[in-house]
């Protein structure tokens, strides 16, 4: 499994000096392979969200594609691309990302139900556990703490177990415990074969990288 | 947890949102409904009274109009006791233009006789009727005969039954269908019954009697079937100058007058329920504006985990369905507790002949309200789930994050 990124940009309508418009992604290019943790490393502001939700199949780029194996995601209909992304693309957004109605479970296995399957209860136990909001099971989303929610949206991703997790600072909201735990679970699917990417203005993350790159105005310089 | 648990989670989880939409809903519901009901019942209520008349003409005792309006006689059951010469009714008869002519005797009973209230009781020959008979013929198979009484529906006492009239015992061999107007609180009995009655009467210390002092052969009114072909006004004139001490009145006047009440009665229903609707379908449309940003965050986090634009759109829509087929049941049950039970007292308020319909066109009314209660709601819910479904769930979770 690989996604792919070529010459991808992003540019938005908006007055910056002498431009019409403000390109929060230059052309880059970027791949995630299976089995590989990459880490994204840069500052707020330096488009690494703008160029995850590209690679997520979010948010069309101004020019380029992406690729997730030989499918062009941008080339899809709403209704296969949406397919696609609930069954080979997991992403752990930034801030909150829960349905207030559901339950902490019943959050945890939505992506499972999506499309009429089966609720993958076995590996929403062992996440909960791994991720230690087992005793949060029942909770609802306006009674936990922005650090639990944070690992109900990596529990839930990983349960559903994508071939290509996409995290956005997903130690945002931890403790150095909690980042440990969390980086450590995204590890360990990478070595069950899943193509993974950390994306964060933060460092703590390029321990468990087997990639690091570096976004700088728009730009990736590889690691 | 299936699609359908999962809308039924985000209904129930959310209750003061529901519940705003369910009750909004059902107002329309009920209103549709009940405005239905009212308008279809005064159609029927004249439709009915037409048919029942079966007159041209209405010959009364000149001084019949000043003790009661003729309208208000028919429609609500005013008690009307006004007699005139039997004679009137060959008078009647002998006019050029009259093809038939058949008389009728008033008698009120007294209050708690028979009855909680008083009862208008009717005499009429069944030999020369074409007004009554016909339609007691639905529901009587034999000659009314001596000391026999038809009943109006809405006469409290059934079939079999006796029926005490001033002292005498009548018994009730027919229930009349329902007609909406006040004929549905009359007692109808023969010439010789009605007599006796009145002798009946003349022994409590009421009083039958006319100027000239034939107490023994009087007439309350004489209704009159003019020849095809002739103008019933030309014959309306013939009797008020051939007939002494009588006026004539034609029915087709006081038709017009009650369709045109009707008329203006449905017009303000209409009105009121169209004021109704714009006023609940403005707070609708505000309800789903406010949920567009109460739930962007929400659908965002289901368009992020996969779900398309259709699903989500679906999802939106079905529970807006769901909403409004709950709230059209609650207030078509509502508009139905509110509207039945209550016939007697609208009929009475709009003072216009009231006929409930029948249990299949309720139930049509019923399900044609809230199928238009629902494809309403859904209608006004359809943009909000358009603009819902284009949310971008990267920008949206990111904001405040």
């Amino acid at each position: 499994m690989q996604l792919r990124a070529e010459n991808i940009s992003r540019r938005y309508f908006r007055k910056q000096g002498e431009a019409n418009f403000f390109e929060a992604v230059r052309p880059v290019s970027l791949t995630l392979e299976s089995g590989k943790l990459t880490v994204l490393n840069g500052k707020s502001g330096s488009g690494k969200t703008t160029l995850l939700n590209m690679l997520a199949g979010l948010l069309i780029p101004s020019e380029g594609k992406v690729y997730l194996n030989e499918t062009d995601l941008y080339a899809l209909e709403d209704r296969d691309l949406s397919r696609l992304r609930s069954e080979k693309i997991g992403v752990i957004p930034q801030g909150r990302s829960a349905v207030d109605t559901l339950s902490v479970y019943e959050n945890i296995l939505l992506p499972g139900i999506l499309y009429g399957g089966t609720p993958r209860t076995e590996e929403a136990e062992n996440w909960m556990k791994v991720l230690g909001i087992s005793g949060l099971r029942n909770a609802k989303p306006a009674e936990l703490s922005g650090g639990e929610l944070r690992r109900m949206a990596i529990a839930r991703t990983l349960t559903a177990s994508p071939e290509v997790i996409l995290a956005d600072e997903p130690t945002g909201d931890l403790d150095s415990d909690n980042t440990a735990v969390v980086l450590s679970a995204l590890q360990q699917a990478a070595e069950a074969g899943k193509a993974v990417l950390v994306v964060s203005h933060e460092t703590d993350a390029e321990a468990y990288a087997d990639r690091i790159c570096h976004m700088k105005h728009g730009t990736i310089e590889q690691g | 947890m299936k699609h359908f648990s999962l809308m039924i989670r985000n209904l129930t989880r959310r209750p003061g949102r529901t519940t705003s939409l369910i009750l909004l809903t059902a107002f329309l519901a009920m209103s549709l409904f009940c405005g239905t009901v009212v308008v279809s019942s005064l159609r029927r209520g004249l439709n009915s009274m037409e048919n029942r008349l079966g007159a041209d003409i209405i010959v009364v005792p000149a001084e019949a109009e000043s003790k009661v309006s003729m309208k208000n006689l028919l429609l609500q059951g005013t008690i009307g006791t006004f007699y005139m010469d039997a004679s009137a009714l060959e008078r009647v008869r002998e006019t050029e233009g009259v093809e038939k002519a058949s008389a009728q005797i008033f008698l009120s009973s007294m209050k708690a006789d028979c009855c909680s209230v008083k009862v208008q009781i009717i005499g009429f020959d069944p030999e020369n009727d074409f007004v009554v008979q016909p339609w007691i013929a639905e529901s009587l198979n034999h000659q009314l005969g001596d000391m026999e009484v038809v009943v109006g529906c809405r006469v409290e006492t059934d079939v079999g039954n006796n029926f005490r009239i001033y002292d005498r015992n009548c018994k009730v061999v027919a229930k009349l269908a329902s007609t909406g107007t006040g004929l549905d609180t009359a007692v109808y009995c023969n010439m010789n019954t009605i007599h006796i009655l009145l002798q009946a009467a003349e022994e409590k210390g009421i009083s039958h009697k006319i100027d000239s002092g034939n107490d023994s052969e009087v007439v309350s009114a004489i209704y009159v079937k003019v020849l095809s072909g002739t103008d019933p006004g030309l014959v309306n004139n013939r009797l008020n100058g051939h007939v002494r001490k009588a006026t004539a009145i034609r029915t087709a006047g006081m038709m017009t007058e009650v369709a045109d009440s009707l008329s203006g009665v449905s017009r303000t229903i209409a009105v009121l329920i169209g004021a109704v609707w714009l006023l609940a379908l403005i707070i609708l449309f505000i309800a789903f504006s406010m949920m567009v940003n109460e739930r962007r965050r929400e659908l965002a986090v289901y368009r992020l985990l996969g779900m398309s634009r259709k699903m989500l759109s679906g999802m939106i829509l079905k529970e807006t369905a769901l909403c409004s087929f709950t709230g059209a049941l609650c207030g078509t049950a509502f508009g139905a507790i509110l509207v039945f039970p209550f016939t007697t007292l609208i009929e009475t308020s709009l003072k216009l002949p009231y006929l409930t319909p029948d249990a299949g066109s309720v139930i049509l009314y019923a399900c044609l309200a809230m199928m238009v209660t629902v494809l309403v709601g859904c209608a006004a819910g359809s943009g909000t789930a358009s603009r819902l479904s284009r949310v971008d769930p990267g920008t949206t979770l990111r904001e405040g994050a």
